[in-house]
C-alpha cells in the first residue's frame, strides 16, 4: 500500500507539485492534442500562424512609420523593430485568450476526471509557443532580407522567452479560474487583448514615451518584455531601460504569484461551478 | 487480505440552489414585477460576485445537502455496487471519491491507484482519429503512453474498429464510439477502481461483452470495485455486496439480493390506488409545461392478469399545448420494459390541449395480458411525435395477481407479456 489519498475539505494535498509531475504524460497529450487540432478542417493550415502576424506587421509598419513618422530604435528599419515586438506580444496575447478559455473548453475533462488542473492552462500556453517558434522564422528571413546581423545579445533571447511565458501564464490562471465561477470574463478577455495591444509599445518604441512617465509605463509587465526581445534580437540598436525592466519583472512575478494562488484556492469547487 | 481499502467516515456535501419563489410561479404579471425582480436578483448576484461567492439563478438561494454523514468501508479486493433513485447522492458520492469535487464535512482515505470511469469516452475528441483518441483517453484516465502502447492492439480487437482506426471518431457510428471508449477503459489496471453506469449504451452484445470483462477484472484482478448502476441484474451478477444510498444518507448495506430487495420493495414508489407522482423526482426537468400529477387504478387494487383493468392519469398543463400524448410502461423489476400504452398509438389521435389547468386521461384495457409478478410503472407525455415534456421513470409500481382465467403453469418469475395467438400443429407420422 504505497499509494494513500487522504480527501477532506480544504485540504491542500502536501504532494501537490509532485502530482503534476506525475502527470506529465496528460500534459503532454492535452498539449499535443490541441496542436493537433489547432488547424483541422481549415484548408491552408499552419499558414494562418504564418499570415496573420505577418500582416499585422505591414499595417503597424504603415501606421506607425509612414503615417505617424514615429521614430525606431537606432537604425534598426521599422518593420523588424516592429515585429521584434510583436514576437512576444502575440505569443502573450494568444497565450492569455486561450488559457484563459481552456477550463470552460475542458468542461467536460474537469467534471469527469481528476488530474491537477494547472495541466489545462499550462497545456494551452505551449500551442501559443508553437506560433511563436513559426513567427521566429518569419523574424530570420525578415533579418535576411535587411541583411541585418544580430549580436550577441541573442543568445539571451531564451531567457526573455521564459519571461514572456511566465508573463502570460500568471494573469491566465487568475482570469481562467474567476471564468470558470463569472462567465463574464469571456467577454472582458479580447477587450484586454486588444486594449493591450495599444498600451504596449509593439507598434511603436518604448523610447517614443516621455522620460518622466517611462518608468510608470514599464508597469505594464508586457513592456519589459517587449523591450528585452528588441534588444536581444535588434543588437545594438535597442536600448534596455534597466529600472524599468526591474519594474515589469516585479510585476509579473507578482501576477503569477497570484494567479498561481488564486488558482490553488479554487481549484477544487471547479468541477461543481463549470 | 481484508484490509480496508477505501474508508469513508461521515462525508457530507452541500451545494447552493436557487430557484424560482414561490410568487415567481406566477406569470410575470406586469413590467414593474419584471423590473423589480430583475433588479433584486443583480443586487444579489453582484455581492455574490464581490464576495466571491457563486452566482445562482433564481430569487431564492438555499443550501442543499446532496450528502450527510455517509460511513462505510469497503475492503481489498471486494466488487460493491451502489444503488439508489436519481438523485439520492450516488453521483456526487463518486465525484468525492475520484476527487474530482471535494466535500463539505468528513474524509476519505483510499489506498492504492485510483482509477474512475464516471462516463465512457471523456475527453474524445471528435476531429481526432480512432488511434489517436486511444492515447488521448488512456492519457486522461491516467494510463501512461507505455502502458497504451502495450495494450494497443488488444484495446483494438475488443473494441472491433480495426478498419476506422485512422478515421477521425466524429465520423464513427455511436456504436462503434462507444465500444472504442469502453475498450480502453476496461484495459485500465488501477488498484481501485470507480465505474458509473457506463454498461447503459451500447448495443446488447456489446453490454454482455462489457459485463463479462468487468467480472474477469474483477475476479482476477484482485481489484477493488465500486460499481453505481440502475442495472439491478448487472448489480446481482457483478457485485456480491451492495450499498443503498438515498436521500444522501446510508439506508442500507449488505448481501445484494438482500439489500437490493428491500430497496425494490421499500423504495418510495408506492403501490396504491392513487399515487401522487407531482413532486416524484425526474431525471430531467428541462420542460415546465406539463407535468404528470397523479396514477389512479380506478379498477381498484388488487390488479388481476387476464381481466380488464381502468388506469387514469392526471396531468396539469401550464401553457396550451400540441397534439399532446401519454404513454404508460410497465417493467420487470430489473428494468426491463416489457409492454407500453400509449394514446396515439391506436389511431395517430393527439388532441391539442386548449387551456392551462389539470386535466386527465384514462386507459382500459380489456384484458391485462401481463403475468402475474411485480411490475414498476412509468408515466410520460409528449407533444407531437418525439417531444417528450414530461417522464416518470418507476414512479409507481403495481403487483399482478393470477385471474380466473390464467393458467397454472404460469410461475411467478419472469412469464413477461402473456397474449392469445393461434397454432398449426404439424406432426411426423408414425
Amino acid at each position: 500500500m504505497q499509494h494513500l489519498i487522504i480527501i477532506e475539505h480544504g485540504r491542500h494535498e502536501r504532494n501537490y507539485w509532485r502530482d503534476l509531475w506525475r502527470y506529465r504524460e496528460l500534459f503532454q497529450v492535452l498539449a499535443w492534442r490541441d496542436l493537433a487540432v489547432r488547424y483541422k478542417q481549415t484548408v491552408i493550415g499552419v499558414a494562418w500562424a504564418l499570415i496573420r502576424p505577418f500582416l499585422t506587421m505591414i499595417v503597424f509598419t504603415v501606421i506607425f512609420s509612414r503615417i505617424a513618422h514615429l521614430p525606431s530604435d537606432g537604425s534598426a528599419p521599422y518593420a523588424l523593430m516592429v515585429f521584434a515586438g510583436m514576437l512576444p506580444w502575440t505569443f502573450f496575447s494568444t497565450g492569455l485568450s486561450e488559457a484563459s478559455n481552456s477550463l470552460i473548453n475542458n468542461a467536460n475533462l474537469i467534471s469527469k476526471v481528476y488530474f491537477p488542473r494547472l495541466i489545462v492552462p499550462i497545456a494551452t500556453v505551449v500551442v501559443a509557443f508553437v506560433d511563436f517558434l513559426i513567427s521566429f522564422g518569419i523574424m530570420i528571413l525578415m533579418m535576411i532580407w535587411y541583411r541585418f546581423l544580430p549580436d550577441w545579445h541573442i543568445f539571451l533571447l531564451p531567457i526573455f522567452v521564459v519571461v514572456a511565458f511566465l508573463t502570460s501564464i500568471g494573469p491566465s490562471l487568475w482570469i481562467t479560474a474567476l471564468n470558470v465561477k463569472y462567465r463574464d470574463f469571456r467577454f472582458l478577455i479580447p477587450f484586454i487583448v486588444q486594449f493591450g495591444l495599444y498600451v504596449s509599445p509593439v507598434g511603436f518604441s518604448s523610447s517614443v514615451v516621455p522620460p518622466e512617465w517611462r518608468l510608470i509605463y514599464f508597469l505594464n509587465p508586457m513592456v519589459g518584455v517587449i523591450d528585452g526581445f528588441r534588444w536581444c534580437l535588434l543588437g545594438g540598436q535597442s536600448e534596455l531601460y534597466m529600472p524599468g525592466l526591474v519594474v515589469s519583472l516585479c510585476v509579473a512575478a507578482f501576477f503569477l504569484w497570484f494567479g498561481i494562488r488564486r488558482f490553488r484556492a479554487t481549484e477544487k469547487s471547479f468541477a461543481d461551478l463549470i | 487480505m481484508n484490509d480496508t481499502v477505501i474508508s469513508v467516515e461521515n462525508l457530507s456535501k452541500s451545494y447552493r440552489v436557487g430557484h424560482l419563489s414561490a410568487r415567481g410561479h406566477r406569470n410575470y404579471a406586469t413590467l414593474r414585477d419584471v423590473i423589480a425582480r430583475g433588479v433584486r436578483n443583480f443586487a444579489r448576484q453582484g455581492t455574490d460576485m464581490l464576495r466571491g461567492r457563486q452566482i445562482v439563478q433564481g430569487d431564492e438561494v438555499e443550501e442543499f445537502w446532496a450528502l450527510k454523514e455517509v460511513s462505510f468501508e469497503v475492503g481489498q479486493g471486494e466488487v460493491v455496487g451502489i444503488i439508489g433513485r436519481n438523485g439520492a447522492g450516488k453521483s456526487t458520492l463518486l465525484k468525492i471519491l475520484s476527487r474530482i469535487t471535494e466535500p463539505t464535512k468528513g474524509r476519505v482515505l483510499l489506498r492504492g491507484r485510483v482509477a474512475s470511469l464516471l462516463e465512457v469516452g471523456t475527453g474524445f475528441h471528435p476531429e481526432l482519429t480512432g488511434r489517436e483518441n486511444i492515447f488521448l483517453n488512456g492519457a486522461i484516465l491516467g494510463m501512461t503512453q507505455r502502458e497504451i502502447r502495450g495494450k494497443f492492439d488488444e484495446i483494438v480487437a475488443f473494441a472491433e474498429v480495426e478498419k476506422f482506426l485512422d478515421t477521425p471518431v466524429k465520423r464513427y457510428s455511436s456504436g462503434m464510439y462507444v465500444r472504442l471508449a469502453f475498450a480502453v477503459a476496461a484495459h485500465l489496471e488501477p488498484e481501485i477502481l470507480i465505474i458509473d453506469e457506463v454498461l447503459a449504451v451500447g448495443d446488447a452484445e456489446f453490454q454482455k461483452k462489457c459485463l463479462g470483462k468487468m467480472d474477469e477484472v474483477s475476479r482476477k484482478g484482485g481489484r477493488t470495485v465500486l460499481f453505481v448502476s440502475h442495472n439491478v441484474g448487472a448489480l446481482k451478477i457483478l457485485c456480491p455486496t451492495t450499498i443503498w444510498i438515498d436521500r444522501g444518507s446510508v439506508r442500507g448495506r449488505g448481501d445484494s439480493n438482500a439489500v437490493i430487495n428491500e430497496y425494490l420493495t421499500q423504495s418510495e414508489v408506492s403501490q396504491a390506488r392513487f399515487i401522487h407522482l407531482e413532486s416524484f423526482g425526474r431525471q430531467q426537468s428541462n420542460e415546465s409545461r406539463v407535468r404528470i400529477v397523479s396514477l389512479e387504478w380506478l379498477c381498484g387494487l388488487p390488479v388481476r392478469h387476464g381481466e380488464p383493468i381502468q388506469v387514469r392519469v392526471r396531468f396539469r398543463a401550464q401553457s396550451p399545448l400540441q397534439e399532446f400524448s401519454v404513454g404508460i410502461g410497465f417493467s420487470s423489476l430489473e428494468g426491463v420494459r416489457l409492454l407500453t400504452y400509449e394514446t396515439d398509438f391506436s389511431d395517430g389521435f393527439r388532441p391539442n390541449i386548449p387551456s392551462p389547468g389539470e386535466h386527465s386521461v384514462e386507459l382500459r384495457i380489456d384484458s391485462l395480458p401481463l403475468a402475474p409478478d411485480m411490475y414498476t410503472i412509468d408515466l410520460g407525455c409528449r407533444s407531437g411525435e418525439f417531444h417528450g415534456l414530461d417522464y416518470v421513470s418507476s414512479g409507481a409500481r403495481v403487483e399482478i395477481i393470477s385471474g380466473q382465467t390464467t393458467p397454472g403453469n404460469i410461475v411467478r418469475k419472469g412469464a413477461g407479456v402473456r397474449l392469445p395467438s393461434r397454432y398449426i400443429w404439424e406432426f411426423a407420422k408414425p
